[in-house]
């Protein structure tokens, strides 16, 4: 018996099981045994940085930015931001998480061989990202555990795999000029109705492409994520906390209790006592402590991508290796930043716009508060230039420059208005500062955490495993226009 | 000087700085160069004393301005082997 608590220890422990299923890659990949050892450890020592950043970013500022937004405006204000949320729910969900990624990997390289969508979705963090929120809805919303969990989130992962590079490819292929790769990035569905609104509004029209006009670059500095999420987050504190404390928050809580006492008695400034000065050696400025917090959240982040470069680092060529084996003739989903090259001044423009698009969703958002209660979601500037660029690029391919600039404005609507309509489904679940930013994560979130609440159990399972098999199912029953599927 | 290790650079350092990662390996076991060192990181990271050679798309050539040309590869499709291989022999040379 104990041996067997020692395998079921192993099991349950995040951290060693990523560690195997690297293990097992490297070992499917005929390594020799340094570089096994060496993935193996790196792995393990990744998703344990990444708790550690994920720790950080919580108690070093995403908590307080909770709690000061709350008394400023006395609303749910959200930062979107996947590595936030992912961190955190990696914690409790991080057994459940590695096993659908697994499962879905492989279910992956199933769908690529039987349906007609031959993609294999490349960007590993994506696919960590997508197992997590599927893990959290279906296992935290859903109560679905053990076997059932892992078959109905790996078929739901596996599934979202291909469609996304699916319904990107319909505008992809323009960008590329080709069909031998894909965009594998759970931001698709925004990328595909950029495409879209550019073509019905502009796709006629011919108007210039972004490539032909003169663009100034300079904030392609924006790019490093560090530098991006830094100087944000800076302002928002800033701006946040300072409506905050012309409301009266610094004379809020009693001079002179500890710190013990403000967290028992005073628990919405739990993670405040520096900013209020309570219990501290020192007293804070309130600037300094903002600009401290929101470099911190920067640091939080740069520590989980550390953890997060560590995990995958290992997983993806594995991966690859053995989709090329099984799948030859399959088409490599990639990261978004390839559709960058093809566009580069569409990458900027997109950026603005769907920016713009986000604080005016975000100002709607506001207006809608007054008569149905929403969270307010903020413009961050990683999802707007990672997502909306990409958005850009799409708009440009449909529809030139005002193709661009209509389309990307669209999707920063859509990136602020799918995060709030699924915030409600994560709030339940005690995820109340930040939420899932790209737009696939979004409709998924909404569709299958609305989904739990009317069904559970064995029929969600089957609900799941059945939409899986549906394209399978589809290619050998619905006729074929010619050999390729293409 | 001789190249030990090579990294390759992306906006996060997650997705494509890994894509471009795997290609200069197999790039670099095709050319009998197997021995160098690959990693991938965040354009953050760069500096001149990280490796020996910095490979990033051409969207990002300014995150490299400080690095001298002998020490970087700016590729015009990140996903182009020919384009890789052609660029890592002129300075394997």
């Amino acid at each position: 018996m104990a041996v067997l608590g020692f395998v079921i220890n192993i099991l349950s422990t995040p951290a060693i099981l990523v560690g195997l299923l690297a293990l097992l890659g490297l070992c499917l990949q005929g390594k020799p045994v340094e570089d096994i050892i060496k993935g193996t450890l790196k792995t393990i020592v990744g998703f344990l940085v990444l708790s550690a950043g994920a720790a950080f970013l919580q108690s070093g500022s995403l908590l307080a930015f909770g709690e000061i937004f709350n008394y400023a405006f006395n609303m749910q204000g959200v930062v979107p931001n996947n590595e936030a949320v992912v961190a955190d729910a990696l914690t409790n969900f991080g057994t459940a998480s590695a096993i659908i990624m697994a499962l879905g990997m492989v279910f992956n390289i199933v769908l690529a061989r039987f349906s007609r969508m031959p993609y294999i979705f490349l960007t590993g963090h994506h696919t960590l990202y997508m197992a997590c929120m599927i893990a959290v809805i279906l296992g935290g919303a859903g109560g679905l555990t053990g076997v059932e969990l892992y078959l109905a989130g790996g078929c739901l992962l596996g599934l979202i795999m291909v469609l996304s590079p699916a319904y990107c490819q319909v505008t992809f292929r323009k960008v590329t000029g080709g069909n031998s790769i894909a965009l594998g990035h759970f931001g698709g569905i925004g990328y595909w109705l950029s495409g879209q609104v550019a073509r019905v509004l502009f796709g006629k029209e011919k108007s210039k492409s972004t490539e032909e006009i003169n663009f100034p670059k300079r904030l392609i500095f924006l790019r490093d994520t560090t530098v991006s999420i830094g100087l944000t987050m800076m302002i928002f504190f800033i701006i946040v906390t300072g409506i905050a404390i012309a409301r009266g928050l610094l004379s809020a809580v009693p001079a002179g209790i500890t710190a013990d006492e403000l967290a028992a008695s005073y628990p919405q400034f739990a993670h405040l006592a520096v900013l209020l000065n309570i219990g501290q050696e020192t007293t804070t400025n309130w600037i300094v402590w903002c600009v401290t917090c929101g470099l911190s959240f920067a640091g939080g982040v740069y520590v989980i991508l550390s953890g997060v470069r560590l995990i995958i680092g290992e997983i993806v060529p594995a991966f690859k290796g053995i989709a090329d084996k099984i799948v030859p003739g399959a088409k490599p989903a990639l990261d978004c930043p390839v559709a960058f090259t093809y566009a580069p001044n569409a990458v900027i423009i997109g950026f603005l716009s769907s920016f713009i698009g986000g604080i005016v969703g975000l100002l709607i958002l506001i207006g809608c508060n007054a008569a149905l209660p929403v969270a307010l979601i903020l413009p961050g500037v990683v999802p707007h230039f990672f997502c909306g660029a990409t958005a850009g690029v799409f708009g440009n391919a449909e529809g030139g420059w005002k193709g661009c600039v209509a389309g990307s404005f669209v999707h920063g609507l859509l990136i602020t208005f799918l995060p709030a309509i699924c915030m409600p489904v994560f709030t339940q679940l005690g995820y109340v500062g930040s939420t899932f930013s790209d737009a696939d994560f979004s409709w998924m979130g909404i569709i299958f955490g609305n989904m739990v609440s009317v069904t559970g159990g064995l029929v969600l399972t089957v609900v799941c495993v059945a939409l899986y098999l549906l394209p399978i199912v589809y290619n050998y029953v619905a006729p074929k226009k010619d050999a390729a599927g293409e | 000087m001789a190249i030990r290790r090579i990294m390759c650079a992306c906006g996060s350092g997650l997705g494509s700085s890994l894509m471009v990662h795997m290609n200069t390996e197999e790039v670099l076991k095709k050319l009998g160069h197997g021995d160098i060192e690959v990693d991938h990181t965040t354009i953050s990271d760069i500096n001149p004393t990280a490796a020996d050679l910095f490979i990033v798309g051409g969207d990002l050539a300014d995150f490299v301005s400080s690095i001298p040309d002998e020490k970087k590869v700016v590729l015009k499709n990140i996903v182009d082997k020919a384009e890789l291989e052609e660029k890592l022999k002129a300075h394997l040379a």
